[in-house]
């Protein structure tokens, strides 16, 4: 889903790092943010609907709609379109309104 | 306990309008303070490839990915100082002019003296059943996949909307190698720039009027949409119904002023549709109802990032004024109202200039 050749602009693409998506290992580029990475591994669903469990996925990428809240590295209602990857990040997608005490 | 940090002018914001706010501000003498919540300037800038039109000072013919830059140059090359602090999210506004701000989970407050609001504008939502499934994008966020990340949002691709936004990010999304099955517009027109409308139509894609979304539908992401034509009342014509493949809709419907802050703070809004729904009320000035807070951009009126840098120079002028620093006033305030005028005018600047007429109760089609 990457786009390898574009007519205007050059990607600066940072270095490739590894990162978790529950559980299971995937690259992506540092500095691009969460959801972006996982949306270019195919990953589309990112979060469900509290009540329902519909499935949510990435939708304003700028950090405005809620429908992108994971847990990373173990803190719950991160944003991850607008989180930069880290290496060795552990994203995974959370239950309901998650535990905010869980944080510290 | 520690000492209130303060500024003269705190510009929330470091878009087009906010950068220009703070460059103008600076320029005039005042003492800038300009926050973001991105780790980088430029607001929505980042992702608009495509070139402006209007005069050589609105950078005509440089396409917006190139226009920061320009504004960072200015922004730094003083001659006063512009504090930036990126990362920082303004939480909060208090009675007492304080305002609240969050960076890496901490909280700080800032009394600034004036405000400058250029906060933008966020994505019109569109209902339908299945308007929640993934695969279902706001225009904006299409655009900072591909622009600024360089992913393909998908392979196949329902633009709904043909104003301007829609018709842009549809020839990005060529560009980008996605094919769009179609661009639907609820309206009996299009809505954006003939120009934009033949690049398009050029390269192969159908923009059907009179057509609307019935329904997406998929298990976990979308597969497909259903479409309909519409009749003069804007109600599904039965029977006209279509069954598309494709597991991407964008939708290009419109934005919504982020205001916020604004209504905290207990500024007056008014409803004007032309405008992108509630928009604070404000004089010619750019300062809203409550004197000390003026307001910039898409934040003021949903239009273009062309005219948003006006409001940019308007406000940071009038902030900067009321503060003491009045230099040039009158003649550089005649100058941008120009240039608003001339951004407005004509077939396209139509609509803005009926929102602006409602709102400022017909004051002057520029202010």
């Amino acid at each position: 889903m990457r786009i390898e050749e574009h007519p205007i602009i050059s990607f600066k693409r940072g270095k490739i790092v590894s990162f978790f998506f529950n559980g299971q290992e995937y690259k992506g580029y540092e500095g691009e943010t969460i959801a972006a990475a996982l949306h270019a591994a195919g990953v589309k669903v990112l979060s469900r609907s509290h009540k329902l469990k519909r499935p949510r996925g990435f939708f304003c990428a700028i950090g405005n709609c809620s429908s992108c809240l994971m847990k990373v590295n173990g803190v719950y209602n991160v944003r991850t379109c607008v989180t930069p990857l880290q290496e060795g990040d552990v994203v995974e997608m959370q239950e309901g309104r998650g535990e905010i005490l869980a944080q510290n | 306990m520690k000492s209130l940090r303060k500024t003269e002018l705190a510009v929330i914001g470091g878009g087009p309008a906010g950068l220009s706010s703070a460059i103008t501000a600076m320029r005039q003498g005042a003492e800038v303070t300009l926050i973001d919540r991105d780790p980088v300037l430029g607001g929505q800038l980042i992702k608009q490839t495509h070139m402006f039109f209007g005069s050589k000072d609105q950078f005509a013919s440089i396409r917006g990915i190139d226009i920061p830059s320009e504004l960072i140059k200015a922004l730094e090359e003083g001659p006063g100082k512009v504090k930036v602090e990126l990362g920082t999210t303004v939480i909060g506004y208090y009675d007492d002019g304080v305002i609240l701000m969050e960076k890496d989970n901490r909280a700080t407050t800032l009394l600034p003296q004036r405000i400058i609001v250029a906060t933008g504008a966020a994505e019109k939502m569109l209902p339908f059943p299945g308007n929640d499934l993934p695969g279902v994008y706001g225009a904006g966020a299409v655009q900072t996949l591909m622009n600024v990340y360089g992913i393909k949002p998908g392979k196949r691709v329902l633009m709904v909307g043909a104003g301007n936004i829609g018709l842009i990010v549809s020839y990005q999304l060529l560009q980008a190698g996605v094919e769009v099955v179609a661009i639907i517009e609820a309206a009996p027109h299009i809505g954006g720039y003939l120009v934009h409308a033949s690049k398009v139509r050029r390269a192969g894609v159908p923009i059907y009027t009179s057509c609307s979304i019935k329904e997406a539908f998929g298990r976990e992401s979308v597969e497909g949409a259903v479409i309909c034509r519409l009749d003069e009342n804007w109600q599904p014509l039965p029977g006209t119904e279509k069954t598309l493949e494709l597991d991407v809709i964008c939708l290009a419907v419109g934005l919504s002023p982020l205001t916020e802050l604004l209504w905290q703070a207990g500024c007056k809004h008014k409803y004007v549709p032309e405008l992108g729904g509630y928009v604070p009320v404000r004089n010619e000035k750019m300062q809203t109802s409550i004197p000390y807070i003026y307001v910039a951009g898409d934040a003021a009126g949903v239009e273009e990032a062309s005219s948003a840098m006006i409001e940019g120079k308007l406000a940071g002028l009038f902030a900067a004024a009321s503060l003491g620093y009045d230099h040039d006033l009158e003649s550089l305030a005649a100058t941008y109202r120009k240039e608003l005028e001339e951004l407005r005018s004509g077939e396209a600047g139509s609509k803005i200039r009926q929102g602006l007429a409602k709102l400022i109760g017909g004051v002057s089609v520029a202010s």
